[in-house]
């Protein structure tokens, strides 16, 4: 396998975007990441596009895209994979190249999510279980599925709903730093506690919103990185993935997310890692209680420790591992399908270093960075790892 | 940006016609009170929900036994706020318990006030036809 790096990357502003359609959205991401790699449509040989869809109208968005940007012509392939499509969307361009198929590559990850009411995208949401067994009878909400899981880790390990409301502080303490994220105000404990329940124990400020979104990276061969003259590539040194059952009824417990846990140990291998290397991170906090599963599972701190971690602070911007500093899914926003490309493109831009305002800049030991994405209920998990 | 100008599509609505030739005893069964799981005759796995299949060995020769009804609550949650075809519901309580024969079940939990439901509680899985003619299971509290 071929070393691969990340030479150009793009982020759309998150947000309710009805002021542009799908094609019009993934278009404010890929021009800036091909820009950023000094490189043009031509160039790309190969494009994969993570999205989900449904919720907007092109059936076949990767080729509605491709064609508005520019990019017909190019090897072309939608990847789906729940919330983790476009890390699926990154391992698949990372594939292409790592095997020699072809030297540049380009990610996109773009989701439209507001062009159906709240409650309709609620219910697509909700049949993304087990549609028979779970939402047939029983009208499963995605809120519901992890809140089944905060109410276990309170059981076993004595987890607060305060604790679940200070990931929900912290990220919104970031996203209010990030110009591009979807919600930029703070917000206090009393604030997550005030707002109305949605799924108990979860309340509206435990859960990421319904966000329009898209972010591109494009990808290099080490050749190509030399050939470009690209003076800060930022390196996939790893890429892990697993997956869990489609009905929650299958798991082993609801206090951890398997596919994290084998995902990250795969990851942490290939890469000869530890979790203590990780200079900063992006965890899959769609909801608060994913965030203290993810500091778990992904071994940041001991299992049952994840409310502990929180906190304490560990996981801010000078503790031991800053998670979530771009406002997290949570504040930044998850429109679904550009998750995961959009955690690379944030973890690309803190190891070059350049994150503005410098306040939101994690400080740099190792300069390894770390993307968790989860698709569904740990359906699906990518772990990706990145060093400069 | 939400008073920005947008058309409206043309409106889809699709409804999907589900198999269940190879699960109808399972439906059935409901009607009859009863809740089934499939057995592989082969390695002997139990399956909830009903699989025709055996994923762990691959074969197809299945059959039928009757759940006891005997589980114990593992994790619940309250649903508040409702996808757009369960809007004619009020809020519904769902729990997943451990049945005696080692499957796991997910079903709304009834009869039981909110203060009173606990991970840890024994309930019975009953079927049940609604009112409107949908066959279902649902879980109660064993102690009552």
């Amino acid at each position: 396998m071929r070393r691969v790096a990340i030479v150009g990357i793009g982020h759309s502003k998150f947000g309710v975007r009805t002021d542009v359609n799908m094609c019009e959205l993934a278009f404010e991401a890929v021009k800036p990441a091909l820009e950023d790699a000094g490189v043009t449509q031509a160039d790309i040989p190969f494009v994969s596009v993570g999205t989900v869809g449904v919720w907007y109208e092109e059936p076949l968005p990767a080729v509605a895209i491709a064609e508005y940007c520019g990019l017909s012509g190019a090897g072309l392939v939608r990847c789906e994979a729940a919330c983790a499509s476009g890390s699926a969307a990154v391992n698949t361009a990372y594939t292409a190249i790592a095997s020699g198929q072809v030297d540049l590559a380009m990610a996109i990850g773009a989701e439209k999510m507001t062009e159906v009411d709240t409650l309709t995208a609620v219910e697509l949401i909700g049949r993304a279980g087990s549609y028979l067994w779970e939402f047939e009878n029983f009208g499963m909400t995605f809120p519901a599925y992890y809140a089944l899981h905060a109410v276990a880790h309170m059981h076993k390990y004595g987890t607060t709903e305060e604790d679940l409301a200070l990931v929900s502080v912290k990220n919104h303490k970031y996203g209010a730093m990030n110009p591009l994220a979807h919600f930029q105000r703070e917000i206090t404990v009393e604030d997550v506690f005030s707002s109305h329940v949605i799924a108990w124990p979860l309340k509206l400020y435990d859960c990421c919103p319904i966000s329009d979104g898209a972010a591109a990276v494009v990808l290099a061969s080490e050749e190509k990185v030399k050939e470009l003259g690209i003076d800060t590539p930022v390196w996939i040194e790893a890429i892990g993935y697993s997956s869990g059952t489609a009905n929650l009824s299958k798991r082993k417990d609801y206090v951890s997310l398997e596919a994290t846990v084998k995902a990250s140990r795969i990851a942490y291998k290939k890469a000869g890692i530890s979790p203590g290397d990780v200079d900063v991170a992006t965890v899959h906090d769609c909801f608060t209680i994913a965030e203290i599963l993810a500091y778990e599972d992904l071994g940041f701190c001991k299992k049952g420790e994840g409310g502990k971690m929180i906190r304490e602070g560990e996981t801010e911007i000078g503790g031991r591992i800053p998670v979530n500093i771009d406002g997290g899914l949570k504040a930044k926003g998850h429109p679904i399908g550009a998750t995961g490309v959009s955690m690379v493109v944030e973890l690309t831009k803190q190891l070059r270093e350049e994150v503005k305002p410098a306040s939101r800049q994690a400080p740099m030991k190792n300069y390894v960075a770390l993307a968790h994405n989860v698709g569904g209920t740990g359906h699906y998990c990518y772990v990706t790892i990145l060093r400069r | 940006m939400s008073e920005m100008p947008t058309l409206q599509s043309r409106p889809l609505n699709i409804t999907y016609n589900i198999p269940i030739n190879k699960t109808l005893k399972f439906w059935e069964g409901l009607k009859e009170g009863k809740v089934y799981a499939m057995k592989c005759k082969k390695c002997g796995k139990i399956y909830f929900p009903p699989s025709s299949d055996c994923p762990s060995c691959l074969a197809s020769d299945m059959e039928w036994i009757e759940l006891s009804g005997e589980g114990e609550i593992e994790t619940f949650t309250h649903v508040i706020v409702r996808p757009a075809s369960f809007q004619d519901e009020r809020p519904y309580t769902v729990a997943i318990a451990r049945m005696k024969e080692g499957v796991r079940v997910l079903a709304w939990l009834v009869g039981v006030k909110k203060k009173d439901i606990k991970v840890g509680l024994k309930v019975k899985l009953e079927a049940e036809v609604t009112p409107e003619g949908k066959v279902r299971y649902i879980f109660t509290p064993a102690n009552i």
